[in-house]
């Protein structure tokens, strides 16, 4: 988890907010808005503990991650299905659509072109969603760090749970991630999806500052 | 036996079939992997999933019809269900079968399809109606050798109650339907195959392809519901394959046995073949198990 501070508020209402509990889609043609789910995501309230407890348990055990490869970091992913490291023995499998996974791989360095694709998937995810970011790029931009066309921090942009480094890290590291990341959640400690809502204003000025073809709704439900 | 009593024991029944049901999932899988030389998820990984599933703090719908597809998909599966005889001779786990006969099961077989399809296709992804029209189309094609074997059964025992045609095979293994008319039992195998959609019939989920099929758009306790349905499902398709072809079971590890059994044909068949094009798996289903099904209702209407 990083410590991100919320930075120094804007005096007006940014364009996207229409009130504290709907935004405005102003980004799409007019005749598209009402073709989209407008309201803000909210934080989540935990349940009673003994089952949060239990449903952690159910959700550290099984991990669907979603398959979408952002970068060249993204290929240590393969190896993990196959017979020699078998990640299905630990409960997980690849999910090809973002509205089942619960894991975000984000597999390597982050161009702006994918990060409104990431943006899109992850909110697309249904929570509680955990977010995996493989490789140095990913991290602190890596051997990008000065490209114009890459980020630097994808956890200025999404929440982000665990980090792996290398470049690129080994299958192995990413499993040691991954157990970590079990462990997060176990304890109840993997809590991106309400950290995503609280700070949402602050996410979102973030993205749209770097995304310029904003041509989607405010929030993917 | 009172109407509560018997409301009772038709939900410890699908209590047993839904554990029976998700367990041969697991077990499926597992086979599965080690064929591919992996360890492969755990045994009861299918029913940490359904938590897992229903756990989820969030979902999405998208419309009435997309709330209902799992609903229906649930409501095809109990029903399919509801009117098989678990047990043969036991008052206990014979469920409705008295108030239905095959028809009304094969009718519910279909139910549950047609409202997923209608479902899935509001969720508005464009896999999901290739997968809804594969499925379709690849469900009208084994539901013809499959219905002339049912049609044979009818012919040869004179009935269509379920009960009566275990009846009628009881006394030694001989009487079974699988020794007394094997074509009818071999054109349904086959159907079984398609129904059960492991390979080379996996046209409908079909990964690498068009990955999830049909429930693409489909998360959380939809998902859930869609998973648990899978186990009902399988039990009850398993039970009803076990009653009409291989004599029924008069306990629960007979038919634990005989459902086990029945569901590694298609296992092995999907863990040895690789997957048909959809033209093809139609053509297949159309061509040499619609000839032995009419070959097997020849042989007893003439
Ligand atoms: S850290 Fe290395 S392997 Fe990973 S995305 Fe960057 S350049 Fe590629």
């Amino acid at each position: 988890m990083s410590d991100i501070e919320q930075k120094d508020k804007p005096a007006t209402q940014p364009e996207w907010v229409k009130d504290e509990r709907t935004l405005t889609n102003s980004a799409l043609p007019s005749e598209e808005q009402d073709w989209f789910c407008d309201a803000r995501p909210r934080r989540v309230e935990k349940h009673w503990q003994v089952l949060e407890n239990f449903m952690n348990w159910a959700r550290a055990h099984s991990l669907w991650i979603l398959a979408f490869g952002t970068g060249c970091g993204a290929i240590e992913m393969r190896p993990l299905v196959t017979a020699r490291y078998d990640i299905s023995r630990l409960g997980m499998q690849m999910r090809p659509t973002p509205r089942q996974a619960s894991v975000f791989v984000i597999g390597g360095y982050v161009s702006l072109k994918t990060l409104k694709r990431i943006v899109r998937s992850y909110e697309q995810m249904q929570g509680p969603k955990f977010v995996v970011a493989v490789c140095s790029c990913a991290i602190n931009g890596g051997m990008y760090w000065d490209s114009y066309n890459t980020i630097k921090r994808i956890d200025e942009y999404i929440p982000v749970d665990v980090y792996v480094t290398g470049c690129m890290p080994r299958p192995e590291a990413v499993l040691a991630g991954f157990n970590l990341l079990k462990k997060l959640i176990r304890e109840g400690k993997a809590e991106g999806q309400n950290l995503y809502a609280d700070k949402f204003d602050w996410y979102k000025a973030n993205q749209k500052q770097v995304i310029k073809d904003w041509n989607m709704p405010d929030y993917n439900w | 036996m009172s109407i509560v009593a018997k409301v009772f024991w038709a939900f410890i029944s699908l209590g047993v079939v839904t554990i029976w049901g998700l367990t041969l999932n697991g077990i499926v899988h597992k086979i599965f992997a080690r064929v591919q030389g992996r360890l492969g998820p755990p045994v009861w990984q299918p029913f940490i999933d359904i938590f897992k599933n229903n756990a989820k703090r969030t979902a999405i719908s998208h419309g009435i019809m997309y709330y209902l597809g799992p609903v229906f998909r649930i409501a095809g599966g109990i029903g399919t269900y509801m009117f098989i005889p678990v047990l043969f001779g036991s008052p206990y786990f014979s469920n409705f079968s008295a108030s239905g006969d095959v028809l009304l099961v094969m009718y519910f077989i279909f139910f549950g399809q047609l409202g997923m399809a209608l479902g899935a296709g509001e969720g508005g992804h464009p896999y999901s109606a290739i997968g809804v029209s594969r499925g379709l189309s690849q469900m009208t094609a084994f539901e013809v050798p499959f219905a002339l074997s049912v049609i044979s059964l009818a012919i040869q025992y004179h009935t269509l109650n379920i009960t009566d045609i275990v009846a009628a095979q009881q006394g030694s293994f001989l009487n079974w339907t699988l020794f007394t008319n094997p074509l009818a039992v071999i054109a349904a195998m086959i159907a079984m195959l398609g129904m059960n959609m492991y390979n080379p019939f996996s046209v409908v989920i079909a990964p690498q392809e068009i990955p999830i099929g049909p429930p693409t758009e489909y998360q959380s306790a939809f998902l859930g519901l869609l998973a648990t349905n899978r186990g009902i499902f399988n039990g009850a398709k398993l039970v009803l394959f076990m009653n009409l072809f291989f004599g029924g079971a008069t306990n629960i590890f007979e038919m634990v046995a005989k459902t086990f059994a029945i569901y590694m044909f298609s296992v092995f068949v999907g863990a040895a073949y690789p997957r048909f094009r959809t033209e093809d798996s139609i053509r297949f289903f159309l061509k040499v198990p619609t000839l032995i099904g009419i070959a097997s209702v020849l042989l007893f209407s003439l």
